[in-house]
C-alpha cells in the first residue's frame, strides 16, 4: 500500500527532517510512526499524503509514485486518503455534520445519499447527537472525533493521522485509539503519527520509530 | 456521470446564493456599481437606436431626380422606363417637362419668370425613391443612373444622409468605447468582491484541497457568485433603463407634436433585455475566475 526508499526530505534553508527513509506498509495494516519531537514523523506523514513532496528518492501510495505525480491527480489520490491531523482544520463556520458533508459534496455524492453516509459517520464516533451544534460547542475530544468522522466519510483505504490525540486528556486518547482500532478491524490501512506509548503498549502494530530523520531498528 | 456533476453544481449555486444573501448591504452596493456601469452605455445605445429611427423617417423623402437630355426622344424615355422597372427595386414616377413647368408657374412669384421665358427650359425627369435607403447604395445608383444613354443629370440629395450616418457611426463607437470602459470596470468591482471573499475562506479552501477537491471545485462557487452578481446587475441596469425612457416619452412625444409630426421612443426589448443579464453574466464570471484563478496560484 505504501513503499518508500530512500526518502529524503530537507527543507528551504538546508534543514534536513528526514533522511535516506526505506519502509514498506501493507494493505490493511495499522501503523505506527514515533519518536521525539522533531524526529521527522509530521514530515513523513506529509509525504505520505502528498501535502509536500520528497527532496529524492521514491515513495509510492496506492500504486502511484508521488515524486512523479501530476499535480493535476492530487485531488484524485487524495480521495483515497482520510487526514485528521493534530489541529483538527475543522470549519468553524458549518454545523458538525455540514463539516463531515464537504468530503462528500467535493465527490458530488446526491445531496440524500450523502447526508445519511455523514450521519453514518457521525454515528460511528458517537456525535450524531450533536450534528446540529457548531464545532466550537465541541470539547477537545469531540473535535477530533468530528475530524476522524470526517476523514472516513468517504470510505478511504489509507487513513493517516498526525498525533491525533496530542491535545487530548487520557479518556478522550482512548477513545480515539478505539475508533482508529475499528477501522483498521474493517481493512483500513492505518497510519498514525504519536509520541503517545500508551498506542504502542497496547497494540504492538508495526512502529516506524524516527530518531533525527533517520528510521532506527 | 452526469450525476456528480449537476449535483456539485447545484451545491456551487446554492452556496454563491447564500453568500449574496448573507450579505445583503454589500451585495446592494455591488449591484448598484454594476448596474449603473451598464446603464450608460445600455442608455447610450437606445439613444441611438432611437436617433436612428429618426433618420429612417426621414429618409423616406430620399430621392434621385434624373434629368434627361433636353433632346431626349420618346424613344429614349421608354428605355430609361424599362431599364428602371427592370433594375431599380422601389418606386419611380415620371415628371413630364410640361408638367414641371406648370408646377413652376404655380410657384409664387415665378409665374411672370416663366412667361417671360422664350421656350421650356426643363427636362423630362424621373424621380426615383430606391428601396433600401443605404448611402451607400443610393451613391452607386447615382453613379448607374449616370451612365445610362441621353441622361443629363442626376441630382441626389444625399449629403445630410451622410452626415448623419457618420454622426451615428462616430456615436456608436463612442458608446461602444464606453461600454468597453465599464465593462472593465465590471470586471474590477467583481474581481476586488471575489478577492475578499477568497481571503475570508482561505481556511475552508485548504480543508477542501486536503481532502481532494479539484481546483475547478474550489473556484466553482465563486464563479456562480460572479455571475449571478452581473446577472442582478444587468436587470436592475435595464430596469433603469426601461424606467428612464418611461419617463422621457412623454415630453419626447410632445416634442415631436410640436414639430408636426409622431414619434414615440423605442424602448429597449426583450432581446436587449437578455443581452443586458447575458453581458453582466459574462463579466461577472470573468471577473470571478481571474480573480479566483490568480488567488488560489498564491495559496498554493
Amino acid at each position: 500500500m505504501i513503499a518508500a526508499s530512500g526518502l529524503t526530505k530537507r527543507y528551504p534553508g538546508g534543514h534536513e527532517a528526514l533522511r535516506d527513509v526505506g519502509f514498506e506498509v501493507s494493505a490493511g495494516e495499522m501503523v505506527f510512526i514515533t519518536g521525539h519531537s522533531g524526529a521527522g514523523k509530521s514530515t513523513l506523514v506529509k509525504l505520505v499524503a502528498a501535502i509536500e513532496r520528497p527532496t529524492s528518492g521514491s515513495l509510492v501510495v496506492n500504486g502511484q509514485n508521488l515524486a512523479a505525480l501530476r499535480k493535476a491527480a492530487l485531488p484524485y489520490l487524495r480521495r483515497h486518503f482520510g487526514l485528521v491531523f493534530q489541529d483538527q482544520k475543522l470549519l468553524f463556520d458549518r454545523t458538525v455534520l455540514d463539516n463531515v458533508l464537504l468530503p462528500l459534496e467535493i465527490v458530488g455524492l446526491p445531496r440524500r445519499e450523502a447526508v445519511r453516509r455523514a450521519q453514518a459517520a457521525l454515528d460511528k464516533v458517537g456525535l450524531l447527537e450533536r450534528e446540529k451544534a457548531r464545532p466550537i460547542a465541541l470539547s477537545g475530544g469531540e473535535q477530533q472525533r468530528l475530524a476522524i468522522a470526517r476523514a472516513v466519510v468517504n470510505r478511504p483505504t489509507i487513513l493517516l493521522a498526525d498525533e491525533p490525540t496530542g491535545n487530548l486528556d487520557a479518556q478522550s486518547a482512548l477513545e480515539v485509539l478505539e475508533i482508529f482500532e475499528s477501522f483498521h478491524q474493517v481493512g483500513v490501512t492505518v497510519v498514525v503519527a504519536t509520541h503517545d506509548p500508551q498506542w504502542i503498549e497496547r497494540y504492538r502494530p508495526h512502529v516506524l520509530r524516527l530518531d533525527h530523520g533517520r528510521l532506527v531498528p | 456521470m452526469i450525476g456528480p456533476w449537476l449535483s456539485q453544481h447545484r451545491a456551487a449555486l446554492a452556496s454563491a446564493i447564500r453568500r449574496l444573501v448573507a450579505a445583503p448591504l454589500s451585495t446592494l452596493l455591488s449591484l448598484l456599481a454594476i448596474g449603473i456601469a451598464l446603464t450608460l452605455p445600455a442608455a447610450g445605445f437606445v439613444l441611438l437606436d432611437n436617433l436612428r429611427d429618426v433618420g429612417r423617417n426621414a429618409a423616406g423623402a430620399q430621392q434621385i431626380s434624373v434629368f434627361m437630355a433636353l433632346d431626349a426622344s420618346r424613344k429614349d424615355l421608354a428605355e430609361i422606363e424599362s431599364r428602371l422597372r427592370r433594375e431599380v427595386p422601389g418606386t419611380w414616377r415620371f415628371v413630364p417637362r410640361e408638367e414641371a413647368l406648370k408646377r413652376l408657374q404655380a410657384s409664387e412669384g415665378m409665374a411672370e419668370i416663366v412667361a417671360s421665358l422664350p421656350r421650356n427650359p426643363l427636362p423630362d425627369a424621373f424621380v426615383v425613391e430606391p428601396e433600401g435607403a443605404a448611402p451607400e447604395a443610393l451613391e452607386a445608383l447615382r453613379q448607374t443612373f449616370t451612365g445610362w444613354p441621353r441622361v443629363a443629370h442626376v441630382q441626389l440629395d444625399s449629403a445630410w444622409i451622410r452626415r448623419f450616418d457618420a454622426f451615428l457611426r462616430l456615436g456608436r463607437l463612442a458608446v461602444s468605447l464606453l461600454a468597453a470602459i465599464f465593462a472593465a470596470g465590471l470586471v474590477a468591482v467583481t474581481f476586488n468582491t471575489i478577492r475578499l471573499q477568497v481571503l475570508s475562506q482561505a481556511a475552508e479552501i485548504e480543508v477542501a484541497r486536503l481532502i481532494g477537491a479539484t481546483d475547478a471545485f474550489i473556484r466553482r462557487p465563486f464563479q456562480y457568485f460572479g455571475a449571478l452578481q452581473g446577472l442582478l446587475g444587468g436587470v436592475f441596469a435595464y430596469a433603469l433603463v426601461a424606467g428612464g425612457l418611461g419617463l422621457l416619452a412623454t415630453p419626447v412625444a410632445e416634442l415631436a407634436a410640436l414639430y408636426g409630426g409622431t414619434f414615440a421612443l423605442r424602448g429597449p426589448g426583450a432581446l436587449a433585455a437578455g443581452a443586458l443579464a447575458a453581458a453582466g453574466a459574462g463579466l461577472g464570471w470573468l471577473g470571478a475566475q481571474l480573480s479566483v484563478t490568480l488567488s488560489l496560484r498564491r495559496f498554493a
